[in-house]
């Protein structure tokens, strides 16, 4: 087979159809308080095998942009908006039977809390047997050594003995691992991941990171791995999006954004890291509190908090392609500056 | 640091060990005497641990989960008795103190908790939060409390007027600062912060850091600063301990302990500590979980997960040996 030729802006290759196309996605929480938009206006492509990092601050809405896009968003929130092409199909057009047979099986989630994947009262094999039954017609003893195959692949030592095992019998570390088996199980051409390993140890966090990377090379699976932290993305991930108040203010190839941010929103989040500063001199701080959803400033906004703001940012800013990435500014930093 | 060597250390844990163990109930206790139960398991939270903090030293306690940072931290500030060992006040025992020079010294030592949530008591003003304890203490009357909040609310950068609000009506981040607020009202000199930064968001953890940094410039404070984040320990610490399932592997000057980390177990969490670095990089991960403290390993409790064990690493426990100057490791390869 020919090598497909590679895109320059991307770097990947053309030709192969993207697994998801999130186009102008809108997300609105219906409350008492009035409507809060976590999700506004964010469109973003995701290739087979590529590792897309989302990132942003609590309340920022990357949760709900994953939500959004498994259809798990419940009332008052309702997806209003945009267009979710899974391998060229509209998620949103699609009815409960089908979606119920993509998720899980072509698409699976995994959570900040492995808990929330796993039923404490049911042993590990009986979970993960019934995923795969759920989707696929095989035979008990098939679906059992998928199961061990699974455990064994995210370095659980003696699947076997464990497959016996209930939830509470393994660690943090181990429940996560199982979850994550569990969301691969069924070889999915998406996988999505909520902060999957926020609450866990370095030494664990970094297994699972390798493990997570690995996959994603040999599977082809495309991931978005949702998370506050932008080391955690600096090691694996390929394309990354940051988010504010809803938006997508930033999304490109993951050296130029962490290594050439554009936006002064991400540079200043960069900028704020301990390790980006001098030691036992004051970090350097972004002033003021993220904007409640429910009253958000007018035009862009982080136009309050901003060290760049102009008279400009009254407006809403556009998106804007420069170098490798797009980006939502008036004032962007370009290369030049940065020089 | 070197001036503040001659002096006593602020505070010194010498030798402390904490156990936890479930008290068995009669039914137990009698089982247990003809022998159809085991004693109860006990779990050594912490293993004949030692710090000095020096006045004016910012000390960067770090470990995972289970380590036993937490307890060490809550024996220092005094929550928790030490089930052995003692803890040392300026040099004098505070087991020998008289209860009224004791209670002196423990008004020095606060405490700022972790979660911004849960350590404020929903149903209070930031009022009494924050004053309650300095009246209660007769550090200032009754009638000035107000200004004397308003006072310390200023000092950590919040508005004075907010002090008849109650702890929802604030974000993460003020919430942070006003533990700390309430920390620092009793007068204290020496602030344990268990993860205090760790609930936070990026942009509002530089806030609260740069706040820690500024009073500790401002009031002349000492830290003991519980973290699992190297990055924020090796910002604002001045010496660094790292701890394995309880023990002190190895202590040093921060910038020591980050550019020549000399225990396997700092070595690997210093590579495995996620940076800004964009790199394919292959996570080498160290294998293996965290063993349980109820059952740590024999010897050298990291031996089952260390890449250079040797053999008598699971027999003997290694010591805390000076390697250099101000720098100490446990680990038998120095032996060589």
């Amino acid at each position: 087979m020919a090598h497909p030729s590679i895109d320059s802006k991307s770097g990947f290759p053309v030709g192969v159809a993207p697994t998801l196309q999130v186009e102008d996605l809108k997300t609105c929480f219906f409350t008492k308080g009035g409507v809060a938009t976590a999700v506004d206006s964010v469109s973003f492509t995701l290739n087979p095998g590529e590792i897309m990092g989302l990132v942003g601050e609590s309340g920022s809405g990357k949760s709900m942009t994953g939500y959004s896009i498994v259809g798990l968003v419940d009332p008052p929130g309702e997806v209003v908006g945009g267009r979710i092409l899974f391998q060229g199909q509209d998620l949103r057009q699609m009815d409960e039977e089908s979606l119920r047979r993509l998720r899980g099986n072509r698409i699976s989630m995994i959570f900040q809390d492995p808990m929330m994947t796993l039923n404490p009262v049911l042993r590990i094999d009986t979970q993960m047997i019934e995923t795969v039954l759920a989707h696929d017609k095989v035979s008990h003893s098939a679906a059992r050594e998928r199961a061990r195959d699974a455990l064994a692949r995210v370095g659980i030592p003696a699947p076997e003995e464990r497959l016996r095992a209930y939830p509470h019998q393994f660690s943090g570390g181990m429940r996560q691992r199982v979850a994550i088996a569990i969301a691969m199980l069924n070889k999915p051409d998406l996988i999505i991941a909520d902060e999957p390993t926020t609450a866990l140890d370095v030494t664990i966090q970094a297994q699972i990171l390798f493990e997570m990377q690995k996959l994603c090379r040999e599977t082809g699976t495309a991931l978005i791995w949702i998370t506050h932290d932008l080391s955690v993305v600096a090691g694996l991930v390929d394309t990354v999006a940051v988010m504010y108040a809803g938006k997508l203010v930033e999304t490109g190839p993951v050296r130029s954004v962490l290594e050439n941010p554009l936006h002064p929103y991400t540079r200043s989040l960069i900028e704020s890291l301990p390790s980006r500063n001098v030691r036992g001199r004051p970090l350097k701080q972004i002033s003021g509190i993220a904007p409640s959803l429910l009253a958000l400033p007018v035009g862009c906004a982080f136009r309050e908090r901003c060290p760049a703001a102009g008279p400009a940012c009254m407006e809403e800013p556009l998106k804007r392609e420069l170098h490798k990435s797009t980006v939502r500014c008036w004032f962007p930093f370009t290369a030049q500056e940065v020089v | 640091m070197k001036t503040v060597e001659a002096t006593h250390a602020l505070l010194e844990l010498r030798d402390v060990s904490k156990q936890f163990y479930k008290r068995p109930d009669i039914a137990q206790r009698m089982a247990i005497k003809l022998g159809f139960a085991a004693p109860p398991a006990t779990v050594h939270a912490v293993d004949r641990a030692s710090i000095k903090v020096f006045p004016g030293e910012v000390v960067g306690l770090v470990g995972e989960s289970g380590c036993g940072k937490s307890t060490l931290g809550r024996v220092a500030v005094g929550l928790h008795a030490p089930t052995m060992g003692q803890r040392l006040w300026r040099g004098q025992d505070m087991a020998g103190m008289t209860a009224n020079a004791r209670r002196q010294a423990q008004l020095k030592l606060q405490m700022v908790f972790q979660d911004p949530y849960a350590s404020l008591n929903p149903r209070l003003r930031v009022n009494q939060i924050v004053g309650e304890a300095a009246v209660a203490h007769g550090l200032v009357e009754a009638r000035e409390q107000k200004s004397f909040v308003a006072h310390l609310l200023e000092r950590v950068g919040l508005d004075p007027n907010v002090s008849q609000r109650f702890p929802h009506q604030f974000s993460g981040g003020q919430r942070a600062r006003i533990g700390i607020a309430r920390a620092l009202a009793l007068k204290s000199e020496f602030l344990v912060c268990d993860e205090a930064v760790a609930a936070l968001d990026v942009s509002i953890q530089a806030q609260v850091i740069n706040l820690f940094m500024q009073l500790r410039q401002e009031l002349g404070l000492t830290y003991l600063f519980i973290s699992h984040d190297l990055g924020v320990v090796r910002h604002i610490s001045d010496r660094v301990v790292i701890m394995y399932l309880g023990r002190v592997v190895e202590t040093a000057d921060a910038q020591a302990l980050f550019e020549h980390p000399n225990h396997p177990y700092t070595q690997a969490l210093l590579a495995e500590a996620p940076t800004l670095v964009v790199k394919k990089k292959t996570f080498v991960a160290i294998r293996g979980e965290i063993p349980s403290p109820l059952n740590p390993p024999s010897g050298c409790h990291f031996h089952p997960r260390c890449p250079h064990a040797m053999a008598r690493c699971s027999v003997e426990a290694p010591a805390l040996r000076n390697i250099a100057a101000g720098h100490e490791s446990a680990c038998h390869l120095n032996d060589r």
